[in-house]
């Protein structure tokens, strides 16, 4: 709500109308196929309802017929740009189900990747909220040479630039390839000179300070009792980050800030994300300094053939988006009984109508692209 | 003064465009088809049967186990097994089918094999113009040679050779030591008293 | 934090009418869940939510679980009168155990830094009663979670705000994520290579006659 712009009946001798406008689902600037519908009072947003649904493809029922290995692909499609985070949360789930552990040196190895997978995340969102505002793609393909070099990092070490399908219970499918880690040191190493550039081609721009401060503000206990996490909450001034609440995996070893915004307003969603990254790189280069060797599978670990006893388990992690958590229940089979994915995207958008009232529709725009979500988590 | 930010900002983008005509690293883009990517030995598109030797039907190391069959997550692979004159079960498909239209490409056939049958290959221009006969690909046009494999990913098919090579000759150093004991107790024990 | 068993005891002393269960969870992990009856299932969520010692502010998962009617064979043993005498008699009967539709809710405590908590609500069958109350006026995040459990799973929340179809689209007929849904013949069906493999795996023996012989 922007403070001061009341939404009051229409009683000139105008007669005005609300307008429905329908954006997208076939839309440059809606991140997927997904609708919003817009009645408008003149400029003014009165009403936004998300419709979406039409990426839908019942990933939680096929889970219920393929084997827990099986699902493991399916979980890379999910949110598609961070295929080794969504990995990395059902394993998790999975190793709580069964009580796999997982040795010292696949942990590591999964916080690197997890966090190359941050920093690919993060900078697309910059690529793509910029994109959005208008810049005509010149930051955005910036952006995107920058994720070039991490992903012909993933297709080394995994075989597919984005559907990486690489996390196993009990640790990680294969071990680095001889190079590999040099490499990743040239790209950690070369990548703070692309945010300082990428800095100062946009965080002092007065298009996008004028169009993104002070657009979309969320209050922190609307922001807490609507369930948003990631980026989005911490940009509301809310300092929870399950790397730091939970400590899940060795994160406790690593010592690394969590930056918080003041304003919750869609530039300090924006700059939160660049932050974040500087952190993920100091994370990085922690982890590389101390990855040790070892082996890199649970010894009692299986990945065919796993078939957990009757139980379930709640599992999640701090992806790049938010909290996606996994929750499986099993009767002994070999595929779960309810297979449930609680994708961070879809309860971000939860109180997007909330922040949208009262702007106008470019504000709609920034304000989506702000909230980063991917279709591929939002319907799964 | 006003617009300092936008001039700062098309500063870094006269840098990128004039120095992409000198700094390899600025211009990340390649004139396909004429050069192409060179990929990683470890990437993965779909898969393809080894053989061994020259005959590619009798050097099949696929014993029709069927397990890459269970495995598959989208269920693109369809397998029969080879039969002889009796009926009996011969170590051998006679139909290995994979859809290529449906594969995902998560390479979990190759994962699971227990006889290093089939493994990921590394093709990606296989665009035609038949959606029904081109994608749908039987075990003739998937299998291709040891050798094919050594060229395409050389440290993966060392490491292949070298496992299988190590099973072998376990193998058959069990087998001699078998057949050295099942001869001890079949020759008559040597008296030493004469 | 408490135990689930201490968490059970403090709700049953706070609300006396109240019927709280504790339902154990053999994994490793051993989040035990609170079955609660959905008649106060709002006052309880309320007073998580509100306790300053819980404030458990953040409902992190909603998740719809389809529990179908099971048939369950027991032996038991009966007194039957046979050939004039009374003897007792071993008999096999099969009954039927009520199936039911459940919404499970996780929750955390940001605050506090605390949890999970996790709360069970089961309906009364899969038929004709299945609504439960719903918990969006407590938790906002509950909004479009349930929506999708009502559109998925057939489960009516009584006080949910704006209770229509999330994923399907509206005119939708039946909940695709029960055990027992079949699809419908007739969807937009484009022909592909894999209905013919399809067709040839249904078929028993398929493909030795067509197939080439053994080279």
């Amino acid at each position: 709500m922007i403070p001061g712009v009341t939404i009051e009946e229409k009683t000139d001798p105008l007669q005005g109308q609300i307008l429905e406008v329908s954006m997208g689902p076939h839309h440059p600037s809606t991140h997927g196929v997904f609708r919003m519908d817009v009645k408008l009072d003149g400029e003014r947003i009165v009403s936004l309802k998300p419709v979406f649904g039409y990426l839908h493809r019942n990933h939680e029922k096929i889970a219920e017929d393929v084997s827990y290995l099986g699902s493991i692909p399916y979980t890379d499609r999910l949110d598609y740009l961070c295929s080794l985070t969504n990995n990395w949360a059902y394993c998790l789930a999975v190793e709580k189900l069964t009580g796999f552990e997982v040795p010292e040196r696949a942990e590591y190895i999964r916080v690197i990747v997890g966090e190359l997978t941050r920093l690919v995340n993060h900078t697309c969102l910059m690529g793509f909220f910029v994109q959005d505002l208008g810049a005509m793609g010149t930051p955005l393909m910036y952006a995107f040479r920058e994720r070039e070099k991490i992903l012909d990092l993933f297709e080394g070490l995994t075989g597919a630039r984005m559907m990486c399908n690489y996390m196993r219970f009990g640790g990680v499918r294969c071990d680095l390839p001889s190079g590999w880690i040099d490499e990743v040191k040239k790209v950690v190493a070369a990548y703070p000179r692309f945010l300082d550039e990428f800095e100062s081609l946009l965080t002092q721009n007065e298009i996008l300070i004028a169009r993104s401060q002070g657009v979309g503000v969320l209050s922190k206990e609307l922001a807490i009792n609507a369930g948003i996490t990631g980026p989005c909450l911490r940009a509301c001034g809310v300092g929870h980050d399950l790397r730091k609440v939970d400590a899940y995996s060795i994160y406790s070893r690593f010592d690394f800030r969590v930056p918080i915004g003041a304003h919750g307003d869609c530039y300090d969603r924006f700059m939160i994300r660049l932050l974040e990254m500087r952190e993920s790189l100091k994370i990085l280069d922690q982890a590389i300094a101390a990855l040790p060797a070892g082996p890199i599978m649970d010894p009692k670990a299986k990945s065919r053939g796993v078939r957990p006893k009757a139980g379930e388990a709640y599992g999640r992690i701090e992806a790049p988006k938010g909290e996606l958590g996994f929750y499986l229940i099993s009767e002994g089979g070999p595929s779960p009984y309810r297979y449930r994915v609680r994708p961070p995207s879809l309860i971000n958008l939860t109180v997007l109508e909330d922040m949208c009232l009262g702007g106008t529709v470019a504000d709609a725009i920034a304000i989506l692209g702000s909230i980063d979500i991917v279709l591929g988590e939002v319907d799964r | 003064m006003l617009g300092t930010g936008i001039l700062k900002g098309l500063k870094e983008t006269a840098r990128n465009v004039i120095g992409s005509f000198r700094d390899k690293e600025r211009l990340p883009t390649v004139m396909y088809p004429e050069e192409k990517v060179k990929t990683k030995e470890n990437f993965r598109t779909f898969p393809f049967l080894v053989f061994d030797g020259n005959d590619a039907m009798l050097g099949l190391r696929c014993v029709s186990c069927r397990i890459c069959e269970k495995e598959c997550p989208p269920q693109c692979i369809f397998i029969i097994q080879e039969r002889d004159e009796n009926n009996k079960a011969v170590k051998h498909p006679r139909v290995f089918d994979i859809d290529f239209s449906v594969c995902m490409q998560c390479g979990i056939c190759a994962e699971v094999c227990p006889f290093d049958a089939i493994k990921m290959d590394n093709i990606y221009e296989l665009a035609g113009d038949d959606r029904f006969t081109g994608l749908l690909v039987d075990k003739h046009r998937l299998a291709k040679s040891n050798h094919y494999y050594h060229q395409i990913k050389p440290t993966e098919a060392d490491e292949v050779d070298s496992r299988l090579a190590e099973d072998r000759r376990k193998a058959e150093e069990a087998a001699k030591a078998k057949a050295a004991a099942a001869a001890a107790k079949a020759a008559p024990p040597s008296s030493t008293a004469t | 934090m408490e135990s689930a068993e201490q968490l059970r005891d403090r709700l049953i002393a706070a609300f006396p009418e109240a019927r709280v269960e504790v339902l154990t969870n053999p994994a490793p992990v051993a989040q035990h869940s609170l079955i609660l009856d959905p008649a106060h299932a709002a006052q309880i969520a309320t007073y998580l939510r509100d306790a300053p010692d819980l404030a458990f502010d953040y409902a992190s998962n909603v998740t719809g679980v389809d529990r179908p009617d099971r048939e369950i064979k027991e032996k038991i043993t009966i007194k039957e009168t046979v050939d004039g005498e009374e003897k007792e008699v071993a008999k096999e009967v099969t009954r039927t155990e009520p199936g039911y539709l459940e919404a499970v809710y996780h929750l955390y405590s940001m605050a506090k830094r605390h949890g999970p908590v996790i709360l069970r609500l089961r309906t009364e069958n899969r038929t004709d009663r299945v609504t439960l109350p719903s918990l969006t006026p407590v938790w906002r995040s509950c909004e479009f979670q349930e929506r999708e459990i009502y559109d998925l799973f057939g489960i009516v929340f009584e006080g949910h705000p704006d209770l229509r179809r999330l994923l399907m689209w509206d005119d939708f007929e039946g909940h695709p994520m029960r055990k027992d849904y079949v699809e419908p013949d007739d969807y937009e069906w484009e022909p592909t290579p894999h209905d013919a493999f399809l067709i040839k795996a249904k078929r028993p023996g398929t493909g030795e006659e067509a197939a080439p012989a053994a080279s």
